[in-house]
């Protein structure tokens, strides 16, 4: 465009018509900018936590739970083994649930019963993480105690609009014309959904579980009642609460010993690789889908 | 086969004598869990009105206008953490929105094709680094390197205002407004790009064949045509903001007091609920953090639904798809 102004007669020649071109440039500039800080923000911080993560990254880390007071070594192998487990355990309850209401959202609900759903799908993912803490607190921990099966709720709560609103959004990506055709060959709606929208939109849960098990590993706030009074070993019982990562990482943080915080850089090295990959592999995989199910059309 | 319906849309379930099993299975089980989503946020806001309501009804609206914090005398009021939220996110906007426009701006206008996923992605990146992990850095490299260097810079040549005046120091308000800030960006900027691109084509190209350059294309016909939709972002922006508890804690150093400057430490209601909660001294402590919980949740509600009509409005007005 700009190319085809130099050459037009009419704005060459005012100074008013250079000025205005310089602000355009210097407005262009400033928004190319706002892009490079954004982008030096994330490298700053992905630099920071790998220069002082990776020297304290070694096997005590991974064999080895947090040593006593006052002792050098020891490591987060209880936390990374109680996030996983708690991670996979909101997935397990999130995803199921995700999906079908999506399903119930995008090929039966009426109109209106859709448009609530999907505004208290809003609602519920803006609620703050904390909120959600204080929650089931008061319905599973203050009744049962501390567990890491209380922490899952309180993270799959987190995640199920995550999941419902990624799996939503791919469902109405399929192409109307492969309901139609279903149909008309003389499916039923379930039947469909099941034989033919499923499977086309299957990248796409997929994608929505990645970005849920993503999220659900990195939450602190969901922790912090849940299952924060843990035996300083392995813990495998989801009826008792377990060490997990963004926990060890939280109380670490706070700690003066200079030890604690090199294992709260190496622990946030580990979480942050680990949410940054699922991120950016959701991210990719979710193009893919995109694009799969446009040439469907 | 009796029925040669054209439309297969139109034909609400087809006529057979067998019941289908299958089909009233599967719209019972998605209904089920649409009925779950409501009951689960009933709950949630059952469950958080009744553990606040001990000191709802000890407090009531005074809660909110006042400013002691007392475990011993078992006085409890919000008003410097309200203040301390709304500072914290108001100033992270600030921040933070300017630059997620702008970083919008240049995801659908500015930026060579080969450019746009790459930075469009790592711009999403930042939302996605744990705040944990955010919190971590903020507390022991973001935080000394804001009292080493910004702060004495600051308060040097704008100490005239109160929020850049008093002595520099490494756990504050002034740190927990930049880390909201690189919370904030990621939301506003992906909305704002989708935003940016719903522009329809005949509007920019009607105005750059007035003679417009394409700042004055942007400011005089893309940043009216999607205003509200930016507003609804900056919405979201704070809810998301107003609600950050672990971050915060982390960085602002936990203090019940109000400071016209953003140097020394504050608090905020969802740290305040981050660092208490777990060991309270009394149940009305732990009944006033629930109070704290309650606020911040109607804050939030508010928000929310405020954004998703103006956005829904916006949609409407726009001819459906936007």
């Amino acid at each position: 465009m700009s190319a085809q102004d130099d050459r037009n007669p009419l704005t060459v020649v005012s100074p008013r018509s250079r000025r205005r071109k310089l602000q355009g440039r210097l407005m262009e500039l400033l928004a190319s900018f706002a892009a490079l800080v954004a982008i030096v923000v994330l490298l700053v911080v992905i630099f920071s936590v790998a220069k002082r993560g990776l020297p304290a990254v070694n096997a005590d880390l991974f064999t080895q739970v947090a040593a006593p007071f006052g002792v050098e070594g020891g490591g987060i192998k209880n936390a990374i083994v109680g996030t996983l487990i708690m991670t996979a355990m909101a997935t397990a309850m999130a995803v199921p649930i995700g999906v079908l209401l999506a399903i119930f959202d995008t090929e039966f609900a009426p109109p209106q019963v859709s448009v609530a759903i999907r505004m208290t799908l809003n609602v519920l993912a803006g609620v703050p993480t904390i909120v959600i803490g204080i929650f089931i607190f008061g319905l599973v921990v203050v009744s049962n105690g501390q567990s890491a099966f209380a922490a899952s709720i309180a993270l799959a709560i987190i995640i199920l609009p995550v999941i419902a609103r990624a799996t939503e959004e791919v469902l109405l990506l399929v192409p109307s014309t492969l309901r139609e055709g279903s149909m008309a060959l003389g499916a039923t709606r379930a039947r469909t959904v099941v034989s033919v929208i499923l499977p086309s939109a299957f990248g796409g849960i997929v994608t929505a579980t990645i970005v849920g098990v993503a999220r659900a590993a990195g939450e602190t706030a969901p922790i912090l009642f849940t299952s924060s009074i843990f035996a300083n070993a392995v813990v495998t019982d989801p009826s008792q609460p377990m060490a997990s990562m963004p926990f060890a990482i939280f109380t670490n943080s706070e700690s003066p010993s200079h030890h604690d915080q090199q294992v709260a850089w190496a622990a946030a090295l580990l979480l942050m690789a680990f949410v940054l990959l699922g991120s950016i592999t959701g991210r990719l995989l979710s193009l893919r889908t995109r694009r799969q199910i446009e040439q469907m059309r | 086969m009796t029925t040669t319906n054209l439309d297969p849309s139109s034909i609400p379930l087809p006529t057979r004598r067998r019941p289908r099993i299958g089909e009233t299975g599967l719209r019972a089980l998605t209904a089920a869990t649409a009925l779950l989503l409501v009951a689960i946020m009933a709950l949630l806001v059952y469950e958080t009105a009744r553990q606040a309501w001990p000191s709802i009804q000890e407090f009531g609206l005074g809660f909110i206008t006042s400013d002691q914090w007392n475990v011993v005398t078992g006085q409890f009021g919000a008003l410097n953490f309200i203040i301390g939220t709304l500072l914290t996110s108001v100033v992270a906007l600030v921040i933070a929105v300017p630059m997620a426009i702008a970083i919008g701006l240049f995801l659908s206008e500015l930026a060579p094709r080969v450019l746009r996923t790459p930075v469009g992605l790592m711009v999403e990146l930042l939302a996605a680094i744990p705040s944990v992990v955010l919190g971590l850095w903020g507390i022991l490299v973001m935080g000394p390197f804001l009292a080493e260097h910004v702060e004495p810079w600051l308060s040097d040549h704008l100490g005239f205002i109160p929020l850049f005046s008093g002595y520099p120091s490494s756990q504050g308000v002034l740190p927990a407004c930049v880390v909201l800030s690189i919370m904030v960006v990621p939301i506003v900027a992906s909305i704002s790009r989708e935003l940016f691109l719903s522009v329809p084509g005949e509007l920019k190209q009607g105005a750059m064949a007035l003679g417009a350059t394409r700042w004055e294309m942007v400011r005089s016909v893309m940043l009216p045509y999607v205003s509200g939709g930016l507003v609804a972002s900056t919405m979201l922006g704070f809810g998301r903001a107003v609600g950050e508890a672990i971050a915060v804690t982390q960085v602002i150093g936990g203090a019940n007091a109000i400071s016209r400057s953003l140097f020394p430490p504050g608090d905020t209601m969802a740290s305040r609920i981050a660092a208490q909660y777990a060991g309270t001294a009394t149940s009305l402590q732990r009944s006033s953090l629930a109070y704290l919980a309650v606020l911040l949740l109607i804050i939030s509600l508010i928000t929310n639904i405020a954004a998703q009509l103006i956005s829904g409005r916006l949609q409407r007005r726009l001819g459906g798809e936007a």
